[in-house]
């Protein structure tokens, strides 16, 4: 299958895309943990907050979000600002906006992994901890946390695998990943098959590749567990 | 904020919902009667029967629903001589057949592969015991399996529609006029981009919800012999 010299093209956006995956899972884990402890938390205000943030955030497509940031968000601080009496310009970089997207999206599904996470680890060891005297954020990060990833990365590698393959959408507002590449070397060759399928098989790759790091983190947080 | 604008523009959003409905429910019916035979040859034992399944499941699980869409609206351009020869090229040229046939082999893959969970997780007792009744083959799967199964797929499905009536905005990237065609459209027109996706966001999440109840509502309906018996009726005062 020739790609016409297109092939390095194809690898650059391959190379964007892991990298937009790992900033905006990053982006998701933060929000997910944030958001996770909203929903636990007994204040009344930070649960209002992060059930509004799950709730609105998984009913909308990721389509339709980036659109609204990267177009929206833009023309609604100038039209605030021009109200206020100033004259303002502002571009979003698609990077910034999509990677922003992305992580904001997938980090309300994050935030119900934590969740399940959380209340997953028996209550008797932060009792345990706390009579040992450790205060409440020692013992998240001693006791809970440590314990946490082993109950999340199922579920965090499910997002992992649909935030991945949602990198896509970002092509659409133009950024030059593998999608978006694709698209410009499917243009230039007219072999629009060609070059989405090779688009395709590295995306498949990435999710090979992900499937086989899961299974090694999966069983290194599980060191020490003793399996029936 | 142009209020206005919003209103104006309710009609077309009205005509995009009943395209993204539309769209959806073809590609969730055609695709669970895709997902049945494929499921069951899943977990079929010959491997030459469980392989190629195998693979279409794990190939549409595992590349964006983007490029699915791609690949078969302008993919399929590549091949217009020999799909004119065939008499297909007329249907592969209409973007709404290339949106309704990815979004429909995109969640056969999926549902298959949450049909192929259910089956394999009926409990073997009423397997036995269905055997023990005199029961086999496609009997067996009629009566006692696929019943089971359907029922313990329901959440895992409820998701599924869920993603897939989400997943249809895509199709407004090749120029179908769906909730976000609409909202694409108008904003380019009139640079009203908040406002416009604001709304097409807003209809989308009644979607969403409605359809989440309807789901409940079935899954209740169906689990009907798992809750506790309704307590007998007390007589209620003044009657």
């Amino acid at each position: 299958m020739g790609l016409q010299g297109y092939g390095w093209l194809l690898l650059d956006g391959a190379k964007l895309t892991v990298l937009v995956g790992l900033s905006s899972m990053t982006i998701a884990i933060f929000l997910g943990l944030i958001a996770s402890w909203g929903k636990l938390t007994s204040a009344r205000f930070a649960r209002g907050i992060a059930s509004t943030y799950t709730t609105v955030v998984r009913g909308i497509p990721e389509l339709v979000l980036i659109l609204l940031v990267y177009y929206g968000i833009p023309t609604l601080i100038q039209d605030i600002a021009s109200a206020a009496g100033v004259d303002l310009i502002i571009d979003l970089n698609p990077f910034t906006a999509g990677v922003g997207t992305i992580g904001f999206i997938y980090g309300a599904f994050a935030t119900e992994v934590f969740r399940g996470a959380y209340l997953a680890v028996p209550k008797g060891q932060i009792e345990a901890a706390r009579a040992m005297g450790m205060s409440t954020a020692l013992t998240f990060r001693r006791i809970t946390l440590p314990q946490m990833w082993r109950f999340a990365l199922p579920g965090l590698g499910n997002v992992w695998m649909v935030l991945i393959k949602a990198t896509a959408l970002i092509s659409v507002i133009q950024l030059p990943e593998l999608m978006r590449n694709a698209d410009i070397a499917s243009r230039a060759t007219r072999m629009p098959f060609t070059f989405y399928f090779a688009a395709s098989l590295l995306y498949l790759l990435i999710t090979i590749v992900s499937m086989l790091f899961q299974q090694k983190a999966e069983s290194w947080a599980n060191r020490g567990v003793r399996r029936s | 904020m142009g209020f206005n604008i919003i209103l104006e523009s309710m009609p077309r959003f009205l005509d995009g919902t009943l395209i993204t409905i539309q769209i959806t429910a073809l590609s969730v019916v055609i695709g669970l009667c895709l997902a049945v035979p494929l499921a069951l040859m899943r977990v079929a034992k010959n491997p030459f029967v469980r392989g190629p399944v195998y693979a279409f499941i794990f190939y549409f699980r595992g590349t964006p629903l983007l490029v699915q869409i791609f690949l078969i609206y302008y993919g399929s351009g590549q091949f217009q001589n020999g799909l004119s020869q065939i008499g297909l090229w007329y249907l592969f040229r209409e973007a709404y057949f290339c949106a309704i046939m990815s979004l429909t082999l995109n969640t056969a893959a999926y549902t298959a592969e949450i049909l192929r969970g259910a089956i394999q997780g009926v409990p073997w007792g009423e397997i036995e015991a269905a055997r023990a009744c005199g029961m086999s083959g496609a009997l067996l799967y009629r009566r006692i399996i696929l019943p089971k199964a359907f029922r313990l797929a329901w959440p895992a499905y409820t998701n599924e529609v869920v993603f897939l009536l989400q997943a249809s905005s895509l199709v407004s990237i090749i120029t179908l006029m769906d909730i976000t065609g609409v909202a694409r459209v108008l904003a380019a027109r009139t640079f009203a981009f908040y406002e416009l996706f604001l709304t097409a966001a807003a209809i989308y999440l009644i979607l969403v919800y409605g359809l989440i109840w309807v789901f409940h509502r079935i899954e209740y309906r169906i689990s009907a012999h798992l809750r506790a018996a309704p307590e007998t009726a007390q007589p209620a005062a003044g009657m």
